[in-house]
């Protein structure tokens, strides 16, 4: 299925190379070059190019490419989410995977994506097993393996995957006992210029990080559980149990994981946590145009907004900015024409504002475009869709485990459109 | 090569003997590879290492070998024998290993070691080892095609297979090495659907796309009807009055729908594509529409991801447009979506466009997304398609586009230029100030294909805008020469058309452009203008062509149909690289048409029984942990049997709805008690989570327990025990116990209700209305687990209400107990009311005598319990069986002999009787000749064994092993009883 594996950084380099199959030629990726060139933006690099002899499937994550090589028929789905795995496993082992990342633990990585794919078929890519095989770096083992020489291959055989429950680890022992809950949400809305809501909903993950000892079978339910639209599993939940009762119920594998991840339809009103006014002026024949902005907060349930950043793309015709914000600190790039305003907490007693005035390109036709503004915050210690966990238990382990759950709402793709709906194109006339 | 100096140093490391050097030195070499560097030249010196004690050089050696074999055929031969040795190394996860490098080694002198060794290992007791079998042979099959033949023998073997960590990996096989073999699967059919969701996921995405070609070759088009309706809509009535057969689905391709829809869960895009496409080339219409909530699920994750789906959402959406109309607001466009993303969102839009949502879209699209100028494109056709296909909004579109001339992007202008263009051919006698507003643009749009666009409409129109036509000739003809190549062909075009109609005016003007391009520099154009003079300019030599000129130049043009690019694009297996390409890649399989009528479908029947595994040479403790391992986890191990029985009986429907019943009963049950539970637990909140010193032992009691979850109940404590001392095949069986997926999953301890049977405790006429009937209902006594549970169900067939039900007085025998059930205040006329009492009765078969009360009267009743019910099912393994049997002999052992009666031979029925007999559960056994049960006294917790041993003839051994002598002898006469009668 998969041939090889080409890792491409952000200016065109080639500075990994992986071949599961017959060799093939690093210039391949040259037809991946032309159409990264021809791409206006790196994420518009179309992900399936084909060329005379293979096929070239990538995925773009931290700036880096990862070009899979293929020869003949095979679902791109299968390949393009086999490749966020392996993005998802460098994550794990290294905390971050960035180019210098990778180029620092070649051997792992190289291991690693041997024990992966098998003749180019996924073979390992669960979590649990590859820790088995190949212990993640650290920098005490590290101190230690230059002074010893011993490795980070695992000394043990590994058993994960003869057993059918392949994600979790055998011998699992913890002096400390916890199981850690994390209900993420994360709301994508689209409003108008008058405050109407365009479309909204909200997608939410259950992160798990779990410590147990032992082989530990824990069942989750909720107060709400109808809110859930569509969800999807992580393997270890018994869907039948879900499908019946409503409850999740599960062997966890050993660590972090992704749980669930669910979906909180449109249909269902989604209240709006934030609002932003804003009015962008430009008169004609001027060569200022005025900027206001001001936001709140909407319905957040009592809690505080926070880590408020608002962005947007001015104009082509705007040459620079001189705005005033009530807080935070702003920042406008000449170039790029981004406007972003890091605003920080919001307090509902003083609402930040960012006014100003912009200058305009001399002679240049009043712009008639109107921004998209982008807006990200957070709200700790709730969900927005008002999810809720009811409970979770553990059997078939003896000792009282520390369980937390946290909430949180994040935004997502939250943004307010410029333009007034329905002008132009108005059907009652 | 330059670098050599380096590697002679590398080459020293290598040759230590110090683990570490050497380590350092495969880690550099690694790195080398890594980067694309050539390090082919250490291969003599890497090689050497193969068997070296530690196991990361070992691994690194792995890899550089892989890597360079092709290149050093000599060579890596040296390095054969230690795979061939080490595949025969007693532990199974070193066998696999050196199957895979050997497999790898694409060397092909060394074939017929692999062939051999993949032979061997497919008939590997380990399923790990035969999983490994399979990865080789595509491996092999690429490096000699020759060997096919004998491969297909292997993928035989495995496809045979009944463990999940195979399957997949063989299906995978079967795809790269024999598709066409669409026969090896029929017997394997039921199993790989039955399997199916224990399969890891890559291993799901395989078999599914298999299974639904595998499907359109064998099941008829469940569809079939509905679109034959449409097409004899078409023909004449006469014609339609064909008799045609009502359709039946066929038992098998209910399976496949039934047990790949759960997975539309699963978090592996890949797999949820994969379920979409089965669902969308083989399900009926009005099932198909589940799969939309799930792909725009899909939508959401990586933009990647996003891409591949909108591409099968658009194919999907042409045929069934109506599955994604809920959606569609998932389908707006943001400004940060990647250009492809918005241009394929904008095609699903397209598609989605009715009557009815089209406002809502074209406000979409008229949204300002114009720094993107591909997509300004697209968004501009978008709307001349849905004005095509929509013809209430033809003039609002016509209206926004022409609103879209005055743009200040020249692109815009343009690309609205050409499909009004396109759509002013529809109907060109309405628009003609339309066409008027175009001729003035060509004074400033500059863009080629836009000028080219509007010379041609007031060509082809010209009829339309008299005095506008000639003065756009004279305009033309003087920028002739600065014109592109487009341009400079439709002036001609115009010329000539309007020569024909309107000579008087246009001529000069015609011989003008026509001399210009006779000297153009670009042959194609003085080509045309050569040709165009021959045919319009009548002169003695021209032919008889000229006569029909008008004809030529002036005839009716068909509009153009503006259509999806994603039309009938789904002759292609959604999903498939080929239909996001459009366009077949190597090895793509064809997805076959629905046959006429369906082949045979008893070439899927197996047998039921279960063969034994053909390795023999293992130990038998080995052996049994395999099975173990191999018992499918959360699947419904129903299955393997259910649809054979079904298959057996034609009637295909008979067994359908039989099943459907079946699942809506279980549903409405559990939903039941999760109402219950919710409301049990509303005490304990959530932040309980920091409240650590919750007793575990509490929350179960006070939990309500399912009906269906609380056989195995009883048993927790004692499993948890007994975890402690065994580990992992022990634990399985605990996770049966613990949460049986599914109540069928454990069919050996659960007694469906209907076979429970019920004793009267009081009759009709001597409660004057009032009649009690009790059942055993096998059910955990959840306040003592000490007690047999007793259902007691009230029955008031008199015309007045009873009031205050409830026990008194119980005479007992000493040490005997009884935890009545709470008072039933009122039971009123023609009404049943079930109630559960515990009763103690120390295991004796002695009768618990009571009264029964209402608020008039009181009846003396007795409960005597058969002795089978004076027990509860534990689990063990054949392990703890074979030793607590071994400890349980002389006198606590009694032996008898018998002849099964005959419908109760075969071991189903066996299991059937006893358990019905006896509340016991079956252990498991190695031979099928065998069975075996166990449970413990409910009061002492003595342990009850029971194997029935089947001989020839029906002749059989029963053996009982109890501590308590009379519950054994008692035992043995009832169980005796239920197999002989």
């Amino acid at each position: 299925m998969i041939h090889s594996l080409f890792l491409v950084n952000s200016s065109g380099d080639i500075f990994l190379e992986k071949h599961w199959k017959s060799v093939v030629s690093r210039s391949v990726c040259d037809y991946f070059f032309e159409a990264q060139e021809r791409a206006s933006e790196p994420e518009n690099v179309p992900p399936v190019i084909p060329t005379p002899h293979h096929y070239l499937i990538s995925v773009l994550r931290h700036r880096i490419y990862f070009v899979a090589v293929i020869q003949s028929e095979v679902p791109p789905l299968f390949v393009i989410e086999f490749l966020h795995r392996v993005v998802d496993t460098f994550q794990d082992y290294f905390g971050v995977c960035t180019e210098a990342a990778i180029k620092d633990n070649v051997v792992v990585v190289y291991e690693l994506l041997e024990e992966m794919l098998d003749n180019g078929f996924p073979l390992a890519t669960e979590s649990n097993i590859l820790k088995e095989l190949i212990k993640p770096p650290t920098i005490l083992r590290t101190v230690v393996n230059t002074i010893t020489g011993s490795t980070n291959v695992g000394e043990q055989l590994p058993t994960g995957q003869l057993s059918v429950v392949p994600w979790r680890r055998t011998g699992v022992k913890y002096t400390n006992n916890e199981a850690y809950f994390d209900v993420v949400e994360e709301i994508d809305a689209i409003i108008d210029k008058s405050g109407s809501t365009i479309t909204a909903e909200i997608q939410g993950v259950i992160d798990a990080c779990v410590k147990l000892t032992g082989m530990p079978d824990l069942t989750l339910s909720f107060m709400n559980p109808r809110l859930l639209d569509d969800v999807s599993f992580h393997p270890c939940v018994r869907f039948k149990r879900w499908e019946a009762e409503r409850i999740l119920s599960f062997i966890p594998p050993d660590g972090n994981f992704r749980l669930l991840s669910y979906h909180v339809s449109c249909q269902n009103l989604v209240a709006i946590p934030v609002y932003v006014k804003h009015n962008i002026t430009f008169r004609e024949g001027s060569s200022q145009g005025r900027f206001e902005l001001t936001l709140g907060p909407k319905q957040t349930m009592g809690k505080g907004l926070e880590a408020v950043l608002i962005s947007s793309q001015l104009p082509r015709g705007v040459l620079n900015t001189n705005l005033n914000p009530s807080q935070g600190t702003y920042n406008f790039d000449p170039v790029t024409k981004l406007l972003s305003w890091d605003v920080g907490k919001i307090n509902p007693q003083k609402l930040p504002s960012l006014k100003g005035s912009m200058s305009l390109q001399a002679g240049a036709s009043k712009p008639d475009e109107n921004p998209t503004i982008n807006i990200q915050f957070k709200i700790q210690q709730s969900a927005l869709s008002g999810l809720k966990v009811n409970r979770l238990d553990m059997y078939g382990e003896k000792y009282k485990p520390f369980k937390g759950i946290k909430y949180m709402t994040k935004a997502g793709k939250f943004q307010t459109k410029g333009l007034l709906r329905g002008r132009a194109w108005d059907l009652k006339n | 090569p330059s670098s050599s100096p380096r590697h002679d140093d590398l080459k020293e490391m290598l040759d230590s003997n110090k683990d570490s050097l050497k380590l350092e030195a495969m880690k550099r070499i690694v790195a080398m590879i890594a980067r694309g560097k050539n390090a082919s030249d250490l291969f003599p010196a890497v090689v050497k290492n193969v068997a070296c004690k530690n196991i990361e050089v070992k691994k690194l050696v792995y890899v550089y070998l892989v890597r360079y074999a092709e290149e050093q055929q000599d060579l890596a031969l040296l390095s054969i024998s230690t795979f061939q040795r080490g595949l025969k190394d007693p532990n199974q996860l070193i066998r696999a290993s050196a199957l895979r490098v050997l497999s790898s080694i694409r060397v092909t002198i060394i074939v017929p070691i692999m062939m051999l060794a993949i032979k061997e290992a497919a008939s590997d007791m380990s399923p790990y080892v035969r999983k490994t079998a399979a990865h080789a042979i595509p491996k092999l099959y690429s490096l000699d095609p020759e060997q096919k033949d004998c491969l297909i023998e292997v993928i035989e073997k495995l496809l045979a297979d009944k463990t999940t960590l195979v399957a997949g990996s063989v299906v995978m096989a079967f795809e790269e090495v024999c598709p066409e073999r669409i026969d090896l699967i029929h017997k394997n059919y039921r199993k790989l659907c039955n399997l199916l969701i224990d399969v890891e996921e890559w291993g799901q995405v395989v078999i599914i796309n298999m299974l639904t070609r595998y499907a359109r070759t064998q099941f008829l088009n469940p569809n079939m009807n509905e679109d034959k309706e449409e097409k004899e809509k078409k023909k004449t009535e006469a014609t339609a009055i064909v008799k045609r057969k009502p359709y039946v689905m066929d038992p098998d391709h209910r399976l496949l729908l039934r047990n790949t829809k759960p997975l539309l869960q699963s978090r592996n895009a890949a797999v949820v594509m994969a379920v979409a496409q089965l669902y969308f080339h083989l399900a009926p219409k009005a099932e198909v529409g589940v799969i939309a909530k799930a792909l725009v699920r899909l939508m959401r994750s990586h933009s990647e991801v996003q891409y591949v789906v909108l591409q099968n959402v658009a194919t999907m959406s042409i045929k069934r447009r109506g599955m994604f109309e809920p959606y569609l607001k998932s389908f707006y466009i943001r400004s940060t979506d990647p250009t492809q993303i918005k241009v394929l969102k904008l095609e699903v839009l397209t598609n989605l466009a009715n009557e009815t949502n089209i406002s809502t879209i074209l406000r979409e699209f008229q949204d300002d997304h114009f720094n993107d100028k591909d997509f300004v494109a697209a968004t501009i056709q978008a709307i001349g398609r849905c004005a095509t296909n929509i013809g209430e909004v033809r003039d609002t579109c016509l209206n926004g586009l022409v609103q879209l001339l005055s743009n200040r992007d020249e692109l815009v202008v343009a690309e609205s230029v050409v499909v009004i263009k396109k759509l002013l051919q529809m109907q060109p006698e309405q628009h003609s100030d339309i066409i008027k507003h175009m001729a003035k643009l060509t004074d400033n749009i500059q863009v080629p294909m836009a000028r080219a666009s509007i010379l041609w409409l007031i060509g082809e129109y010209c009829e339309h805008v008299p005095k506008i036509a000639p003065d756009v000739l004279r305009k033309m003809a003087k920028t002739f020469t600065n014109e592109e190549d487009i341009v400079k062909l439709q002036i001609i075009n115009l010329a000539a058309k309007l020569y024909l109609t309107n000579s008087k005016q246009t001529k000069l003007l015609t011989q003008y452009v026509l001399n210009l391009a006779k000297y153009d520099q670009n042959y194609d154009i003085r080509d045309r203008a050569r040709f165009i003079r021959q045919l319009i300019v009548p002169t003695d030599k021209s032919g008889a062509l000229s006569k029909y000129a008008k004809k030529l130049f002036l005839a009716l043009k068909p509009a153009p149909v503006l259509e999806s690019p994603f039309k009938d694009r789904d002759h292609f297996q959604l999903g498939s690289l080929s239909h996001l390409l459009n366009a077949k890649a190597g090895g793509y399989q064809v997805l076959p048409d629905w046959p006429e009528a369906a082949p045979d479908p008893s070439v899927r029947n197996v047998e039921v029984k279960e063969s034994v595994p053909e390795w023999t040479k293992c130990s038998s403790r080995e052996k049994r942990k395999e099975k173990k391992a191999d018992k499918p986890f959360y699947s419904d191990s129903e299955g393997e049997s259910g649809p054979t029985e079904s298959a057996d009986s034609d009637t295909a429907s008979g067994s359908e709805s039989g099943s459907g019943s079946e699942e809506s009963g279980s549903g409405s049950e559990s939903e039941e008690s999760n109402e219950e539970s919710e409301s049990a637990s509303e005490e304990d909140e959530e932040e309980e989570g920091k409240k650590k010193k919750k007793n575990v032992e509490k929350i179960k009691a006070r939990k309500p327990v399912p009906e269906s979850e609380s056989d195995s109940q009883p048993n927790t404590i004692a499993s948890v025990q007994v975890f402690d001392t065994i580990c992992k095949p022990a634990w399985l069986y605990m996770q049966f116990l613990l949460n049986p997926p599914l109540p069928v999953s454990v069919p050996q301890t659960i007694i469906p209700s209907g076979n429970l049977k019920t004793y009267e405790l009081l009759h009709r006429i001597t409660g004057e209305g009032l009649s009690v009937e009790y059942c055993f209902s096998r059910q955990p006594f959840s306040p003592d687990p000490h007690m047999v549970a007793v259902k007691i169900q009230f029955t008031n067939s008199a015309t007045s209400e009873a009031k205050s039900l409830h026990v008194e007085d119980a005479k007992l025998q000493s040490g005997m107990r009884i935890k009545e059930f709470p008072e039933i205040e009122v039971l009123p006329a023609g009404e049943t009311i079930s109630v559960v009492m515990g009763i103690d009765f120390c295991d004796s078969t002695q009768a618990a005598n009571f009264q029964l009360c209402t608020h008039t009267r009181k009846f003396f009743v007795s409960i005597q319990p058969p002795v089978g019910e004076l027990m509860m099912p534990i689990f063990m393994t054949e392990n703890e069986f074979k030793k607590e049997q071994g400890q349980l002999m002389g006198m606590n052992e009694i032996t008898e002999k018998l002849t099964l009666e005959e419908k109760c031979q075969g071991e189903h029925a066996v299991v059937q009787r006893v358990t019905t007999a006896a509340n016991l559960s079956r252990v498991p056994c190695g031979s099928d000749k065998e069975c075996r049960f166990a449970g413990k006294t409910v009061t002492s917790g003595s342990l009850v064994l029971v194997s029935v041993v089947t001989k020839e003839d029906g002749a059989a051994q029963l053996t009982v092993n109890c501590e308590k002598m009379v519950i054994g002898t008692m035992l043995v006469k009832d169980i005796h009883q239920a197999l002989t009668q």
